[in-house]
């Protein structure tokens, strides 16, 4: 760029914009930053339940009979729900992000509450699913029992050694190896609710900011906040797509 | 921006004399101050650190385990090497120095998240004195590393408090790594193109990728076994059918780089001040600027060579083997570099130069020795001997802390407006050089005669080496005080300097004052030349682009 | 009158176009589960399940998330991450799964 390009770029950047942070030349500036930043903070997500996924796969790896075996106890109905929940809210998220472009301040409200409304719905199937777990002792604490696992496979159970088929492993080993199984079930989809619950949060403040928006009557030119919220909650949608399958279903049925 | 105008005519307005009350430092989003901020939270966990470091080195000044019990030793070592990787190195040259002169070096008037960044440095407070207090508390001895299963299932004391302190510093360092990633993207003024940046910022964007990659993974290994000992799941446990390699494997993932976290920045400092006092451009620019990103990804394909010896499978291990040895080649491209840059250049012996020379003399033998531990066969022999202590000082105290100090000596006029006696200022470089030999050289020796680390007592025939070894601490330990003293004599007695006092090039030096003022520049600039431009000195780096007339309430930045 | 000026420079699709993404989505969940129900050898299972898995998402990133009209510098950073994923897990199970290999004697 030459001297009087760049003057002249400098120059017309300086029409008010009142959301403009005052370390940025321009709102285009501001946007990509954001956009960039909020992406890094998303690798940043990935990488973090990388390694949970890591960790999984190499277990499953390892045990992978005796995480077939658990596999099965969880309820595919359940799982397949909460991914057509989840799904549907990333649709209504989507289309709250383009009300909030078009400053249509009514339709963003009124989507943001659907994809909260769809959030709620994934944490309470959560809830039962998590409560039924509970119920059969499968929370990977000091009371934990594959005792559930045996009987829902229909084990047979001889000399202290379970019998899946393949081979045969002592009820003790069992019992650790489909207690690391919940362990990573309920780490994962607990780390994931909280990211859930954390989009409610926000969602709800964004929901707050647009109604008061309509309201107002006043056209609000920063959509950003919408958006970024978006890939975000984009980002939530899409750890569940892997780990619906990686839980509920590639249990070798 | 009103105070701006009345306050110029008595006294220029600079970022500290802006506002001066506490809360305007705590609640500051001015990079330089939360720049300033850092470098005093991390002098004070490397004080810290460096206590811990004084009672290892007098318990081993004898063979006898006689000064500390061995579990008093091992959470000697263990305060050592959480406090002086996680919350001083780690954030030291980035954090610190990347939030001072970063923006500047761009023509930007702040990083692009200004928020993030004071958060970010609060996490990093609380994370320290959490950790801190995990540390004084009971103590913690499974070592900086937490391995598996030690931490998570035997370890008493506050290992998941330690663990949160580390996981709270990781995320600090994430977010400074989003914002340096951003701000390079988004935030250089115009002109400034990739290939014009001073290699300090590639160094830094190669950093930032690093702990945005890198750092997640550890936090959520910690947080594995955090959660391992508050529920007594068995991720990491052998007993409960967990697998403790795996926890190195996710551990090195992130730990590994993270040794380059450390150095990058400190070979971008001394790219820059190599540069300065040779009066001459950076021989073969490109190369060094790519040299760092590649080792930001070779760094993350080597973390095996920590496993060589642990179960982990050999074809593996010839694997990252291989990978390792590739390391040496960006560095080596550096190394070669720096040595063009002097030679033929103008050499001005200030006290920044003495660090970076000194950099590089240590720097050659860290890399250097790291070759013998790349090495599977040599491996085996020296894993957790006093080689690998030695080896990996050399790089990190040698080589990070040297760039720190030489950065640290090259920023100070900037920062303070004063200027340190020189003499003075050598004196102590040579103080540092000649200690961290004389500490460190014999255990190379000592660990070659297979002396493990991580002990309190050791037979007779190694007493004459530990002594020197010893000895050599103190004079390094002289070698760190003299600079706190002489650098806090000058905020108060230093003569004032100007704004360019090294006569380098680059926009911090240039176009901005020392002591600067809150928007750095006074007018986003307008970059025309290549950094260390020295072949033509009439031609300014950057220039202020013609005012134009203010609109009624435009002028935003003053 | 600013806000045609603004339109110009967001990433708003039709609405037809996430209604569109929304019932590919649905279609390949219906796809996924079904699949997991039926018999297959492991391995098959997981490429069939991982496959479907990482189109969904794909199609979530480029449609949903707006990559598909974003910058080269987002697709980098949105590619970057999943890049960084796969050589932890390649190199992670490159241990696990070679631990067992005999060594060849005479080496």
């Amino acid at each position: 760029m030459s001297v009087k390009e760049a003057e002249l770029h400098l120059g017309e950047a300086r029409h008010e914009v009142p959301h403009l942070g005052e370390q940025y030349e321009t709102i285009e500036q501001q946007n990509d930053a954001y956009t960039i930043g909020m992406w890094a903070f998303i690798v940043q997500e990935v990488l973090f339940f990388g390694g949970l996924f890591a960790s999984y796969a190499i277990y499953r790896f390892k045990y992978l009979y005796e995480f077939v075996a658990a596999h099965h106890t969880l309820s595919v109905p359940f799982g397949a729900l909460n991914t057509f929940v989840l799904l549907v809210s990333s649709y209504t998220m989507a289309r709250a992000v383009r009300a909030a472009m078009q400053q249509k301040h009514h339709k963003q409200l009124k989507y943001l509450l659907w994809t909260i409304f769809f959030a709620s719905i994934f944490m309470v199937n959560k809830y039962f699913e998590y409560s039924a777990k509970y119920h059969h002792n499968l929370i990977p604490n000091q009371s934990y029992s594959a005792e559930e696992v045996i009987h829902h496979n229909h084990l047979k159970v001889e000399n202290g050694m379970v019998d899946l088929g393949a081979r045969k492993v002592p009820l003790e080993e069992f019992e650790g190896r489909t207690k690391l199984f919940f362990s990573f079930y309920f780490i994962m989809t607990g780390l994931h609710g909280l990211h859930v619950l954390v989009g409610i949060i926000v969602l709800s403040i964004l929901a707050a900011r647009a109604y008061m928006d309509w309201k107002r009557k006043v056209p609000h030119a920063d959509y950003m906040p919408v958006e970024m919220t978006g890939l975000y909650w984009h980002f939530v949608d899409i750890v569940w797509i892997f780990l619906f399958p990686l839980l509920y279903l590639m249990g070798g049925q | 921006m009103a105070t701006t105008a009345t306050h110029s005519s008595q006294e220029r307005v600079n970022y500290l004399n802006v506002r001066t009350t506490v809360a305007s430092w705590l609640l500051t989003m001015d990079h330089k101050r939360i720049g300033i901020l850092y470098l005093l939270g991390i002098t004070f966990f490397f004080f810290l650190g460096s206590l811990a470091a004084a009672a290892i080195r007098l318990e081993l000044a004898t063979p006898k385990g006689d000064l500390l019990s061995s579990d008093t030793y091992n959470k000697m070592f263990t305060i050592h090497g959480v406090l002086m990787i996680f919350f001083f190195l780690i954030p030291s040259i980035p954090a610190a120095f990347g939030n001072f002169v970063l923006p500047m070096m761009i023509g930007a008037r702040d990083v692009a998240f200004p928020r993030l960044n004071l958060l970010s440095w609060y996490f990093f407070m609380i994370g320290g004195v959490l950790a801190t207090i995990a540390l004084l508390k009971g103590g913690i001895d499974t070592g900086w590393t937490f391995y598996t299963p030690y931490s998570s299932a035997f370890a008493k004391g506050e290992v998941s408090l330690a663990i949160v302190g580390v996981l709270l510093v990781g995320f600090s360092s994430i977010f400074t790594g989003i914002n340096f990633l951003v701000t390079v993207h988004k935030m250089r003024a115009p002109g400034m193109t990739w290939f014009r940046l001073p290699l300090f910022v590639w160094a830094i964007y190669a950093t930032s990728l690093i702990q945005v990659l890198g750092t997640p993974v550890v936090a959520i290994t910690l947080l594995l076994v955090a959660v391992e000992r508050s529920l007594g799941i068995g991720i990491f446990d052998p007993n409960r059918g967990g697998d403790p390699i795996l926890f190195q494997h996710l551990f090195w993932f992130y730990s590994h780089p993270a040794v380059y976290i450390m150095v990058l920045p400190a070979m971008g400092v001394i790219s820059e001040v190599i540069a300065t006092f040779s009066r001459r451009r950076v021989f073969g620019y490109h190369f060094v600027a790519f040299s760092s990103l590649a080792i930001a990804i070779i760094g993350f394909l080597v973390w095996g060579h920590h496993m060589f010896t642990t179960g982990q499978s050999i074809y593996a291990g010839l694997a990252f083997s291989f990978l390792t040895f590739l390391v040496a080649i960006p560095s080596a491209i550096k190394t070669f570099n720096w040595m063009a840059t002097i030679w033929k250049g103008r050499v001005h012996w200030d006290a920044p130069m003495i660090y970076a020379l000194g950099f590089l003399g240590l720097f050659v033998i860290g890399g250097l020795t790291g070759l013998h531990l790349a090495s599977l066969a040599t491996n085996v022999h020296l894993t957790d001997t006093y080689f690998v202590v030695a080896h990996f000082h050399y790089v990190m105290v040698g080589g990070a802390i040297m760039g720190y100090l030489a950065a640290l000596h090259y920023w100070w006029s900037k920062m303070t407006g004063k200027m340190y006696p020189q003499s003075w200022a050598r004196l102590a470089a040579l103080l540092v050089f000649v200690g961290f030999n004389l500490t460190f050289f014999p255990q190379f020796i000592l660990g070659y005669m297979g002396m493990p680390r991580r002990y309190h007592s050791y037979p007779e025939e190694w007493w004459a080496l530990n002594l020197l070894s010893s000895a050599g601490a103190s004079v390094l330990a002289l070698g760190y005080l003299l600079p706190a003293i002489y650098l806090v004599w000058s905020l108060k007695y230093g003569t004032a300097a100007g704004k360019n006092p090294w006569g380098a090039r680059g926009l911090e030096w240039e176009l901005v004052d020392a002591l600067p003022s809150p928007h750095n520049f006074e007018r986003t600039p307008i970059v025309t030349r290549p950094a260390y431009d020295y072949a033509h000195p009439e031609e300014p780096t950057a220039i202020y682009p013609t005012p134009r007339p203010v609109f009624a309430g435009g002028g935003k930045d003053g | 009158m600013a806000q045609h000026h603004r339109e110009e420079h967001t990433h708003a699709q039709p609405v037809s176009f996430y209604a569109k993404t929304l019932w590919v989505l649905m279609a390949l969940l219906v796809v996924t589960v079904w699949a997991g129900f039926q018999k297959m050898p492991d391995w098959f299972g997981i490429a069939v399940a991982l496959t479907i898995a990482v189109s969904k998402a794909t199609i979530v990133i480029l449609n949903f998330m707006h990559v598909k009209f974003s910058s080269k510098l987002a697709w980098l950073f949105a590619g970057a991450g999943f890049f960084w994923l796969i050589i932890m897990f390649a190199f992670a199970f490159a241990d696990y799964a070679s631990r067992h290999w005999e060594p060849e004697t005479g080496w």
